[in-house]
């Protein structure tokens, strides 16, 4: 079984590649890239003239809910929302219920994702047992389950003892420890970002200094066991200082940095609409011109969603009482191209590299380049389709969205898994 | 000029021009209270719901009356052993009080919001009676009343606000209010209460209570809530009531004519010391009875003034 994608543009940064090509697949994995490719017989051939074909992008961070909350989210529908979004793999967090902090529930996890996931799926492990932040979770088993990194995500291990012996304990896993960096007493009981915005609608407000300080923390614990931390949905200008100075420093420090952290400030949440309640809250102009400062010079390794699926009954009353989070999936590829990629302040190539070998960097995952004998996993994008988003239409179970009614130019249009068309 | 809005939601929503017909329609309001039979038929076969989440005595009390002397029905919705208290949702029990077709619903909620929530989603006209750390709209009214009831005028004043301005829903009334009515605000508390960028919202700040209350024509003293002691915002009532209470004493230094105003309930001996609130200075109770000619007056321009 093979298939050519023939004339589309490839741009594959991990091989310093972009121009029109052809792209052979042969038995799930690449065969050749190169021009005027022949298809052996019996190939399936995808026109791809006018549309760029990329590495399959990679979301090192969502909630796919499962066990536990399959209400608002499953490892089916989360996978069909990942494929409909143009990501051809996700790395799903351990805060299920059960936890995922054992290796029976990331068998479980896997088992799932083996049978129903439409879309490649890497489990994230516990760091401390049922989330508690008191005592270490099995990560042995755990990684030997197949986990890929650890994280209380969700929660940030407040412990900086603990949090430092976790660092060593993992090192011989080789799997990073992701931070939810966020000192919970600094942002005790607040549901925005503090400033102008929070003053003014008289909602209690978290500090950015909230995030910083905890930056500042994981950086110096990285520094001190030599492990790899992975700051997970950087949000603050202080926070992308921070890892800037710890790359140059030589700590094994990376960052991720949201969609909705990109393109939304605080100024969103004057509605008092609960799509626009997340944690780390959406900052100020400031902060969300630093973040993307970072992710074009590299201090931030990569983009990754937060997809974090809510039910209507969580996400429509008192701001201050609804579910923080929003999903991402179905969206964060569209509005990227929409809003940094055509205005010209993101290149694409950039923009392309932050979404596939930048995430599997990081968690040393298989995929983001096109080299031959990968895994064909593949991301097709319209450059020039407009499209308007409409939660009705998501594949997510969830509608948590604060883009709904968005429109804009640009989007993934075909998903290829291990050489398998999977667009839903 | 014609009353235009659906709701009451806050006054940094409103014109100055519609802030000064409360205001003329609350003066004529007032007559109805000297009257003898206190009671005008203007909302008759009109519902008034008060919808009170939050404990509110004279607040709820005060829309009470200013509801029953234009004649409306109305009717109290407390959240204590309401459908509220069984996990039914904030919009559930709007809708469900919706369906009995109120004409009015006013509403008290710790949210921030919520009454801005709740006119999305219901026909009938909302009024909102404090919301959080948000807005209390008809206070800010009331406070402008007896400001311009005791000075004849409001343009050029000069108010102090003072206590904890982070927490305070009559604080962001009040500024908006004020500001808009041409008035010089300033507000003052130890730093830990004063919400951030509060300059922004176009007011000074200052950290000496004294500074603050030198030249004001008006100072509003704020109620000092005793959980701010627990959550480490000021170390304890004793010192506070020292450095930001108002006293006698300190009063010296002030205009000869300044007013004092709080929002009650008083907690005398901590922002107050007794002397202070009941002395020649003070016109608490007379924002009191200001109090129910402004909500006559906003009751009125809601839901009266429609057409039948």
């Amino acid at each position: 079984m093979s298939l050519l994608i023939r004339h589309g543009r490839v741009v594959d940064p991990a091989s310093g590649i972009d121009g029109v090509q052809d792209v052979l697949v042969v038995d799930g994995r690449i065969g050749t890239v190169g021009p005027g490719l022949r298809a052996p017989q019996g190939t399936q051939v995808i026109d791809a003239a006018g549309k760029v074909v990329c590495p399959g992008f990679i979301d090192i961070h969502v909630h796919l809910r499962e066990p536990g909350f399959e209400y608002k989210e499953t490892v089916a529908s989360g996978t069909r929302a990942a494929a409909a979004g143009g990501f051809t793999a996700v790395a799903c967090m351990a805060n299920t219920v059960p936890v995922n902090d054992n290796r029976a529930v990331t068998d479980y996890i896997l088992a799932k994702a083996r049978v129903e996931g439409v879309v490649r799926v890497y489990a994230i492990g516990a760091v401390t047992r049922g989330l508690r932040g008191e005592q270490l979770a099995e990560m042995a088993e755990q990684a030997e389950a197949g986990c890929v990194a650890f994280s209380d995500d969700g929660r940030c291990v407040m412990n900086a003892a603990l949090y430092r012996r976790a660092m060593e304990y993992a090192l011989p896993f080789g799997t990073p420890l992701i931070s939810h960096a966020e000192d919970c007493h600094l942002a005790h009981g607040g549901v925005m970002h503090e400033g102008f915005v929070s003053t003014d609608l008289g909602l209690t407000g978290q500090p950015a200094a909230a995030e910083d300080v905890m930056v500042a923390r994981d950086i110096v614990l990285a520094e001190l066991t030599g492990a790899h931390v992975h700051i997970a949905h950087l949000s603050t200008a202080g926070a992308v200082r921070l890892v800037r100075d710890g790359k140059a420093r030589g700590v094994r420090v990376t960052a991720e940095v949201t969609p909705h952290h990109l393109l939304l400030t605080d100024e969103a949440v004057r509605d008092y609409d609960p799509n626009t309640k997340m944690q780390p809250p959406l900052r100020s102009n400031r902060d969300v011109e630093a973040v993307l400062e970072g992710l074009l010079d590299g201090t931030i390794d990569c983009v990754a969603t937060d997809h974090a699926p809510h039910a209507l009954s969580e996400k429509e009353g008192e701001f201050a009482e609804a579910a923080s989070g929003v999903v991402g999936l179905e969206t964060a590829v569209p509005l990227l191209l929409d809003r940094l990629v055509r205005p010209g302040r993101l290149d694409l190539s950039t923009f392309v590299a932050r979404m596939s070998s930048g995430p599997a960097r990081v968690l040393g995952l298989p995929g983001g380049s096109l080299a031959p004998g990968a895994a064909a996993d593949i991301t097709i994008l319209d450059l020039e389709r407009p499209f308007t988003v409409d939660p009705a239409a998501f594949h997510s179970r969830s509608r948590n969205t604060p883009f709904r009614g968005v429109t804009g130019t640009g989007a993934p249009i075909m998903t290829i898994v291990g050489g398998t068309v999977v667009t839903p | 000029m014609g009353w235009k809005r659906k709701d009451l939601l806050s006054l940094q929503d409103l014109e100055a021009a519609e802030i000064r017909d409360v205001l003329d329609t609350a003066g004529s309001m007032k007559e109805i209270a000297t009257r003898e039979i206190k009671k005008v038929p203007t909302l008759r076969g009109k519902t008034v719901v008060n919808l009170f989440f939050e404990a509110s005595t004279r607040t709820r009390t005060s829309f009470e009356i200013a509801g029953k002397w234009l004649s409306a029905d109305v009717v109290n919705f407390s959240a204590s052993g309401s459908s509220a208290e069984k996990g039914e949702s904030l919009l559930d029990t709007a809708k469900n009080i919706e369906a009995m077709s109120p004409d009015v619903v006013v509403v008290r909620h710790k949210a921030s919001g919520a009454p801005a929530l709740l006119a999305r989603h219901l026909r009938c006209a909302v009024v909102n009676a404090g919301d959080g750390a948000h807005e209390h709209p008809t206070q800010g009214l009331l406070d402008l009343l007896t400001i311009r009831e005791k000075k004849g005028h409001l343009e050029g004043l000069s108010v102090a606000i003072v206590g904890d301005i982070t927490h305070s829903r009559v604080a962001r009334s009040d500024i908006h209010g004020m500001k808009k009515m041409g008035i010089t605000v300033t507000v003052a508390g130890p730093p830990t209460l004063i919400p951030p960028a509060c300059q922004e919202l176009g007011v000074k700040v200052s950290h000496r209570l004294e500074e603050a209350i030198a030249h004001a024509d008006v100072i509003v003293m704020l109620r000092l809530q005793h959980e701010r002691m627990e959550s480490g915002l000021i170390p304890s009532l004793r010192e506070y009531s020292r450095v930001w209470g108002l006293s006698l004493d300190k009063l010296k230094h002030c205009r000869p004519d300044v007013l004092i105003m709080h929002p009650g309930p008083v907690n005398r001996g901590v922002e107050l010391s007794p002397e202070v609130a009941d002395s020649r200075y003070s016109v608490i109770l007379d924002q009191v009875t200001n109090g129910v000619a402004v909500r006559m007056a906003v009751l009125y321009l809601l839901a009266g003034s429609q057409p039948a």
